[in-house]
């Protein structure tokens, strides 16, 4: 009763083989030399932005939240992820970021990251913990719409300026690098590589899913009543502050995860992913792709940052902030259902030229499928 | 207080916005079963009236005591005050456009409203079949799989009505149903409204005096003015009423 009999039907065999293709096919073929390690990287970042976009989906698309914080979470993610691969370089001593500062010993709160699940467990909490209390705060004092937009973004802007200080001992200006270990396995093999970059398919297949499931279930529903009218859903009985806080805890986490899978594939977490272009950017994946969808903002995470590297080397490297500026306009102009959008709108075109060149025999296709009585 | 209990009590409420005096030393007593129509012209402090019942706004002094004065409505938020059992019908009609006909129900229907049962709970087939017979009552059953958005006014009037019904609630506020409707339309809901009565107690805001003749035979019906109860009795008398034709009805030439 509660779902899309149309798009329902047809999208779930396409996405379980596009879900072979990158969690099977492609480390397969890269297994095979088919596909270059510099390549296989490259998609394993791509697939860390998707589950990123999906995350500021589940708030901007589906709730009406416009989440400008969303990197913010992310590089938390990251910098758990960060301190348990700082503890396992192994080593006399300290690492520079501590020695610079005149530290001689790990300071304490390092310490128990030397563990994988104690690391794991603190990238679901710390950003889960913020998102609790910063959302709590605001949702209870009932602050929406662009006010919510501009807290988040000053949120992230002040963490930005904190772990900016080398005081945080937290790497300062340029933050974590160097990693060598993780699990066991050394970072420069190329099957540690592939391994990862298989996590990281592995975990966009289940956030999909069970971003798919969430926003079909009731929950979904009262979501998409919040976004529409949220006063009408309060005179419901629902208390929207909690459904509100919920999923922006949920997405706080699925996008700490996606950043504490960016780290070690990338090799380096600063401060700089705090940055408010990062999150901005990020919001542009998402109109572009299609919001309000969940796999629109994969295909735009994706797209554009496939684009950004090619196009960020060469003559083309300066005209890359233009260019994505002027996609992003050209998709809210004419795009409005983003790139995962676009067949319905040519549908759409099609039917309605047939319709202009012979009115007296109306198209089946000119008859949108909600006008027609079951 | 009086000794008799009633299902809503308003004493001494005021309420101005920005030194206009919406609501002016208002009490208003109903009790359990009623079907009270309000009237007045327009800026009588109808909907303002509403909005406090409701928790939209606050009063800036006086007491609203619900059910034999066992909650203190103004002591509660928008859905606390919802989940005591009090719905409302806005004026504009407020349904969710995006949704279908049914998922609109499906929102409403009575039940948790917490989160876990939001993801896990199922739509039984008792509810099911509850929202067949709402889906009946308010004339949906052939539309709804459609989007609330592409009802015509009319029936979104009445899907809202279908949404309190699904809720179950005990008191139904209803802000002008007949708004935007045509005669026969009017007469319908009427029709919906009088069989609901006693089931729920309903308040009913309206302008429409053929409706508000249609609806409250035999009842009360409440007149306001300027934030204040002018008169209350049954139609007839407040019909007659001198300072009621004189604020209220002299000006309307349909309703006479």
């Amino acid at each position: 009763m509660i779902k899309q009999p149309l798009t329902g039907r047809l999208h779930t065999p396409l996405l379980l083989t596009l879900a072979v293709i990158l969690v099977v096919v492609v480390p397969l073929l890269n297994a095979f030399g088919y596909i270059s390690n510099f390549t296989l990287g490259n998609w394993g970042k791509y697939l860390c932005y998707g589950i990123l976009a999906i995350s500021i989906d589940l708030l901007w698309g589906y709730t009406g939240l416009l989440c400008l914080g969303q990197a913010l979470f992310f590089t938390l993610g990251g910098y758990m992820m960060g301190m348990h691969l700082m503890r396992m370089i192994g080593g006399d001593g300290v690492p520079t970021f501590l020695s610079m500062v005149g530290r001689r010993e790990w300071p304490s709160f390092f310490i128990p990251f030397s563990s994988f699940p104690f690391a794991l467990l603190m990238i679901v909490f710390v950003p889960g913990l913020l998102a609790y209390v910063f959302g709590y705060l605001a949702f209870r004092s009932r602050i929406k719409g662009v006010y919510f937009s501009i807290l988040t973004q000053a949120l992230t802007y002040g963490a930005a300026l904190l772990f900016f200080r080398n005081e945080l001992l937290m790497g300062g200006n340029n933050g974590f690098t160097d990693f060598r270990m993780l699990l066991g396995y050394s970072l420069r093999e190329d099957s540690t590589k592939r391994g990862l970059y298989i996590v990281t398919a592995l975990l966009l297949v289940l956030v999909v899913a069970g971003c798919k499931w969430l926003t079909q279930s009731r929950f979904g529903l009262i979501q998409r009543a919040i976004r529409d009218s949220e006063n009408r859903v309060l005179f419901s009985g629902y208390a929207t502050a909690n459904f509100k806080l919920f999923i922006f805890v949920i997405s706080a986490v699925i996008a700490s995860f996606a950043g504490a899978l960016f780290v070690p594939q990338v090799g380096i977490i600063n401060p700089s992913e705090m940055d408010t272009s990062k999150s901005l950017e990020a919001v542009v994946w998402v109109a572009l792709g299609g919001r309000g969808t969940i796999i629109g903002p994969v295909i735009g995470a994706i797209s554009v940052n496939a684009l950004k590297s090619w196009a960020s080397v060469g003559a083309t490297a300066d005209f890359w902030p233009l260019m994505l500026g002027g996609a992003f306009v050209l998709v809210v102009l004419f795009m409005p259902k983003g790139i995962i959008g676009l067949p319905a709108q040519i549908q759409g075109w099609i039917a309605k030229s047939r319709r202009a060149k012979s009115p007296e025999e109306p198209s089946p296709l000119s008859t949108p499928p909600e006008a027609i009585d079951p | 207080m009086s000794q008799k209990p009633f299902l809503l009590a308003a004493e001494g409420l005021n309420k101005s916005f920005d030194g206009f005096k919406a609501i002016n030393d208002l009490n208003f007593y109903l009790d359990e079963g009623e079907l009270r129509t309000v009237i007045g012209p327009n800026g009588a402090g109808k909907t303002t009236f509403l909005d406090l019942i409701t928790g939209r706004t606050q009063p800036d002094v006086g007491t609203l005591l619900w059910d034999d004065a066992k909650h203190d409505l103004l002591k509660l938020n928008e859905y606390e005050i919802y989940r005591l059992g009090i719905g409302r019908k806005f004026q504009t009609p407020t349904v969710y456009n995006d949704h279908t006909v049914t998922e609109n129900l499906i929102l409403s229907l009575a039940g948790s409203r917490g989160i876990w049962h939001s993801l896990f709970g199922k739509v039984t087939s008792l509810q099911r079949d509850r929202i067949a017979e709402i889906l009946t009552t308010i004339k949906l059953s052939k539309h709804s799989n459609r989007k609330a958005g592409e009802l015509a006014h009319g029936q979104k009037q009445w899907l809202e009505i279908g949404m309190l019904l699904a809720q179950e609630a005990r008191l139904l506020l209803v802000d002008e149903p007949a708004a935007g409707m045509t005669d026969e339309e009017t007469y319908r809901t009427g029709e919906l409204l009088l069989s609901l009565a006693g089931k729920h107690t309903i308040v009913v805001i309206e302008h429409d005096m053929t409706f508000v003749r249609q609806i409250s035979q035999g009842r009360k019906v409440t007149v306001l003015h300027q934030g204040h109860v002018l008169c209350e009795g049954p139609v007839d008398k407040v019909q007659a009423d001198e300072r009621v034709i004189e604020v209220y009805l002299g000006r309307k030439s349909k309703a006479a």
